[in-house]
C-alpha cells in the first residue's frame, strides 16, 4: 500500500506540471509581461525604464517558456516559468501583484471558506442520507414517487435563484439573519447560519436522488433477501445490512470532495460577501491578477489529486474486498 | 428585400437539426432503433417534457433565422442598404414586444411608470406623480378602473380560443388513432381518455393544451399590456426572456456538439489501443479535470476579449460579435466537459475489446478502424446520448453561473444569466423590483425541469440495466 500511495504521488507530478503548463500559457497568450507592467503602473506617463523597473522586481524580465541565450539546463531554468512553478511546488505562492504575501491570505481566508463549507457538508449529508432511505424504504410507493418528482424539482432551479430567494425571505423579509457580511470570532455564527441552510437545500435534490439509487442498488441484492428470511427486523435490515453497504459509495463520493471544500464555494462567498477563498478567486479573476489566479488553480489540481488518492485508500479500509496494488 | 444572416451558432445548430433529422428518417426502419424511442414516448413524464421541449426548441429555431432588413431608399441608387441590426424570425413575429419600450421599470400589467416623475400641466404647474405608460394599457380610458375587467375580458377571450385549438387537437389525435388501429371514433376516443393506449396521448393532450392557453393568453396580453413588465431601460421582460431561450438551448446543445468528437475519438481510442497511447490519453484528461473549470473558462473568455479588441473589423455587427462569444463559451465549456464522457468510454471500449465477437472479429483480420466503426461504436452509442441529455439541464444551468462571475455569454446577448445578474442588485429597492428574476426563474426552471425529466426517461429506456429492475 505504500508503494502504491508513492507511486500515485509521483504519477502526480507530471499532472502538476501540465496544470502549469496550461494556465501559464493560456495567461501569457493574453497578457505579455510589458502588458501586466503598463496595467499596474497606470497608462500615463510609463517610460521602458519604470517597465523594465517593474518587470525585474517581480521576476517578470526574462524569456517566458525557453531561454535561447542561455546553455544547457540554464535554457530552461533561467525563464518566468521555471522559476514561478518552482516555488508552486514548495506551496510558496510568492506575492500577488499588489505586493500582498499569497500564502498568508490563503492561509487566513481558509478559514471563513471552511466555517461554511464543513456545516454545509455534514448537515447536508445527514439531511440527505435519512432523506434517501426514506424514499427506499417506501420504495414503488407514492411516497417514493412524489419524493423523487420533488428531488427532480429541486435539481431544476438553479443555485442562484437559492441564494437570492434565501437573501430575500429569511434576510429581508423575516429579519432573521443579516443578508450578507462577516465577523472573526464566534460572531461569525449569525452571518453562516444563511448560506449554510442554503448550501444544504441547494444540494438536496441531486444528492437524495442519487443516494437512494445506491440504496436501490443494494436493496435488490441476495444477502438483503437472506437477512429479511432469516427473520430480521425491517429496521435492523435497514440499518444494518443496508446502511453500511450503501455507505460505500457514499463515503467514496464524499471523501473525494473533500479536500476540495478548501477552495471554498465561488458563488456563495461572493453573494454573502464572506471573505473565503472563493470571493479570493473570484475577485483575482476579475482585477486579472495572474499571481493569485494561477496559485488557486495549483492548489486545486493538488487537492483534486489527494481527493483521488484518498478515495483509493479509503476504498481499502470501507470495503476489504478491495486491494490496493 | 432583405438580407439573410447565418451566424456560426445557426449554422451549427442547423446542422445539429439535420443530423437529428438524418437519424430520425435512418431510425424510422430499424425496429432495434425505435424501440427505446418508443419507451420515452409512452413514459407518463417523459413524453409531457418531449411536448413542453419541442416548443422550446421550437421558439429558439425562430429565433435562429437571422435577417438584416432593407432600408428606405434614401439617394435613387440601384444598390439596397441594409440595416445594421440583425432581426429575427422571432423578432418579427413579436414585433410590437421588441419596439414598445418605456423608460424605465414598471410592474407586469401595469398601466403607469414604477418610479415617480415630474409632470409639467398645460396650465404651468408642475406635480410629481406616476405617469402613464406609453404603451402598457394605453387603450384604456380609466386604467385604474378598467383594467382589471379589461385583463379578465382578454383573459376569457383567450381561454374560448385556447379551447377551441385543444379540442380541435384532440379531434385529429382521435381520427388519426382511429384510423390507424382501424377503430371506431367513440371506442378510440375513451382509449385515449381513458389512458388505455400505449403512448399516452392523454397527457400529451393537456401538456398540449395548458401551452396552447399560455400562447393564447400571450398573444392576447402581452400586446397591449408589458405581462412581465419591463426593466431598468424600459425594453419589455416577456420579450427578453423569449429571446434567452435561444441562449440557453444553444449552451446546451453545441457544448456538446462540440465536445462529442473529442470524448468519442479518445475515449474509445484509449480503451481500444490501450499501452503509451492509453497513458498519454489518461493523462491529458486528468490533467484537464484537475484544473477548476471556472479559472479555465475564464482565462479563455479573457483571451477572447483581448482577441476581439485587437481585430474589430472582423465583426461587422454587434451580433456578430456576441455570437462568435457565445460559441466560443461553448467550445471552452466543451473542453471542459468532454473528460466525464471521455472515461466513461474508454471503460466501456476496455470492456468491448475482451468481447467474443471482437475477438472473433480480429481473428478473422477485420481491419481496426472497420472493428471501432462497426463493432465498438454502436454498442457505446447508448451511454453518448444518455451523457448528452443528462448534461443538457446543468449546462443551462452553468450558463447563468457563468454570467454571474463575468466569464458567461457578452453583457449584450440576452440570457437568464444575464437576466438575473441585473435582477438580483434590484431586489434591494423599495417596492422591490421582483419580475425580472420571476420570469427568467419560471423559463429556465420549466425549461430544466423538461430537460431533467425527458432525460429520466431516455436513460430508463436506453440503459438495459435499468430497464431490468
Amino acid at each position: 500500500m505504500f508503494a502504491y500511495i508513492v507511486r500515485r504521488v509521483a504519477y502526480a507530478l507530471p499532472i502538476l506540471i501540465g496544470v502549469n503548463l496550461l494556465t501559464f500559457y493560456l495567461f501569457f497568450v493574453v497578457n505579455s509581461p510589458d502588458d501586466m507592467a503598463r496595467l499596474h503602473l497606470g497608462v500615463k506617463r510609463v517610460t521602458p525604464e519604470a517597465i523594465d523597473k517593474w518587470k525585474a522586481e517581480r521576476g517578470y524580465d526574462k524569456p517566458l517558456v525557453f531561454n535561447a541565450t542561455e546553455t544547457g539546463i540554464g535554457r530552461i531554468s533561467e525563464t518566468i516559468f521555471f522559476e514561478k512553478s518552482l516555488k508552486l511546488f514548495a506551496f510558496n505562492f510568492g506575492h500577488s501583484d499588489d505586493g500582498r504575501d499569497i500564502s498568508h491570505d490563503i492561509a487566513q481566508r481558509m478559514v471563513p471558506s471552511l466555517a461554511i463549507a464543513i456545516p454545509s457538508l455534514v448537515v447536508g449529508l445527514l439531511i440527505n442520507i435519512t432523506f434517501a432511505m426514506l424514499l427506499a424504504f417506501f420504495r414503488g410507493t407514492y411516497v417514493d414517487i412524489s419524493g423523487v418528482i420533488l428531488c427532480v424539482v429541486l435539481m431544476s432551479i438553479s443555485a442562484m435563484f437559492y441564494i437570492i430567494g434565501g437573501q430575500f425571505l429569511l434576510g429581508k423579509l423575516l429579519r432573521l439573519m443579516p443578508i450578507s457580511g462577516y465577523d472573526i470570532g464566534l460572531d461569525a455564527i449569525k452571518f453562516l447560519v444563511l448560506p449554510v441552510i442554503i448550501g444544504v437545500v441547494s444540494g438536496i435534490g441531486s444528492s437524495s436522488r442519487l443516494y437512494r439509487s445506491f440504496f436501490l442498488e443494494e436493496a435488490g441484492k441476495d444477502f438483503i433477501r437472506t437477512a429479511r428470511a432469516k427473520g430480521l427486523k425491517e429496521s435492523r435490515v435497514l440499518f444494518r445490512h443496508l446502511l453500511s453497504n450503501a455507505m460505500i459509495p457514499i463515503v467514496t463520493g464524499v471523501v473525494v470532495v473533500l479536500p476540495l471544500l478548501f477552495m471554498g464555494s465561488l458563488l456563495l462567498e461572493s453573494f454573502f460577501a464572506i471573505p473565503g477563498l472563493g470571493s479570493y478567486t473570484i475577485d483575482a479573476i476579475n482585477r486579472q491578477d495572474f499571481a493569485i489566479v494561477r496559485a488557486m488553480v495549483f492548489l486545486g489540481s493538488v487537492l483534486y489529486i489527494v481527493g483521488l488518492i484518498l478515495v483509493d485508500i479509503t476504498y481499502t479500509i470501507v470495503d476489504p474486498r478491495v486491494r490496493l496494488s | 428585400m432583405i438580407l439573410p444572416v447565418i451566424l456560426w451558432t445557426d449554422a451549427l445548430i442547423f446542422l445539429l437539426v439535420a443530423i437529428v433529422t438524418v437519424f430520425a428518417l435512418y431510425a424510422r426502419g430499424k425496429p432495434h432503433l425505435r424501440a427505446p424511442w418508443r419507451h420515452v414516448m409512452c413514459s407518463r413524464l417523459g413524453s409531457p417534457a418531449l411536448v413542453v421541449l419541442s416548443a422550446y426548441v421550437f421558439i429558439g429555431l425562430l429565433d435562429s433565422l437571422h435577417y438584416r432588413p432593407a432600408l428606405e431608399n434614401s439617394d435613387d441608387s440601384a444598390q439596397t442598404h441594409y440595416a445594421v441590426e440583425v432581426l429575427s424570425v422571432l423578432d418579427t413575429l413579436v414585433g410590437p414586444l421588441r419596439t414598445q419600450t418605456e423608460k424605465t421599470y414598471s410592474a407586469p400589467f401595469a398601466t403607469h411608470l414604477y418610479s415617480r416623475e415630474t409632470v409639467r400641466h398645460p396650465d404651468g404647474s408642475q406635480t410629481r406623480e406616476y405617469p402613464r405608460l406609453e404603451y402598457g394599457g394605453r387603450h384604456l380610458e380609466n386604467p385604474a378602473a378598467d383594467a382589471r375587467a379589461d385583463i379578465l375580458q382578454r383573459s376569457s377571450v383567450a381561454l374560448m380560443q385556447a379551447l377551441v385549438a385543444s379540442l380541435a387537437v384532440l379531434l385529429l389525435i382521435t381520427l388519426w388513432q382511429a384510423r390507424r388501429r382501424r377503430q371506431v371514433f367513440t371506442s378510440t376516443l375513451q382509449d385515449i381518455l381513458a389512458l388505455r393506449t400505449t403512448v399516452p396521448w392523454l397527457i400529451f393532450w393537456i401538456t398540449l393544451s395548458v401551452l396552447l392557453l399560455l400562447t393564447f393568453l400571450a398573444i392576447n396580453l402581452s400586446t397591449v399590456y408589458h405581462v412581465f413588465g419591463t426593466d431598468k431601460v424600459g425594453q419589455d421582460v416577456f420579450y427578453q426572456t423569449l429571446k434567452s431561450i435561444r441562449t440557453g438551448l444553444i449552451i446546451g446543445t453545441l457544448t456538446t456538439l462540440v465536445m462529442l468528437p473529442f470524448a468519442i475519438f479518445l475515449g474509445i481510442l484509449a480503451g481500444y489501443a490501450r499501452g503509451w497511447i492509453d497513458d498519454v490519453i489518461q493523462y491529458i484528461y486528468t490533467t484537464l479535470n484537475s484544473i477548476p473549470g471556472v479559472l479555465l473558462i475564464a482565462a479563455a473568455i479573457l483571451m477572447l476579449q483581448v482577441y476581439m479588441a485587437n481585430h474589430p473589423e472582423l465583426f461587422e455587427t454587434t451580433l456578430e460579435r456576441a455570437d462568435i462569444r457565445l460559441l466560443f463559451l461553448c467550445i471552452i465549456l466543451g473542453i471542459t466537459s468532454w473528460t466525464g464522457l471521455c472515461r466513461l468510454l474508454r471503460g466501456e471500449a476496455l470492456k468491448l475489446r475482451e468481447a467474443e465477437y471482437i475477438q472473433a472479429a480480429t481473428a478473422f483480420g477485420v481491419r481496426h478502424s472497420k472493428i471501432i466503426s462497426r463493432h465498438i461504436l454502436p454498442n457505446v452509442m447508448h451511454i453518448v446520448l444518455i451523457t448528452v441529455v443528462l448534461d443538457f439541464s446543468g449546462l443551462v444551468l452553468a450558463e447563468a453561473v457563468l454570467s454571474y462571475v463575468g466569464v458567461g455569454v457578452d453583457p449584450t446577448t440576452n440570457s437568464w444569466g444575464n437576466m438575473i445578474n441585473s435582477a438580483r442588485l434590484e431586489m434591494a429597492r423599495e417596492p422591490v423590483v421582483w419580475w425580472s428574476l420571476l420570469s427568467a426563474f419560471l423559463f429556465m426552471f420549466t425549461l430544466v425541469l423538461a430537460a431533467n425529466l425527458f432525460s429520466d426517461a431516455v436513460r430508463d429506456a436506453f440503459d438495459p440495466r435499468l430497464r431490468q429492475r
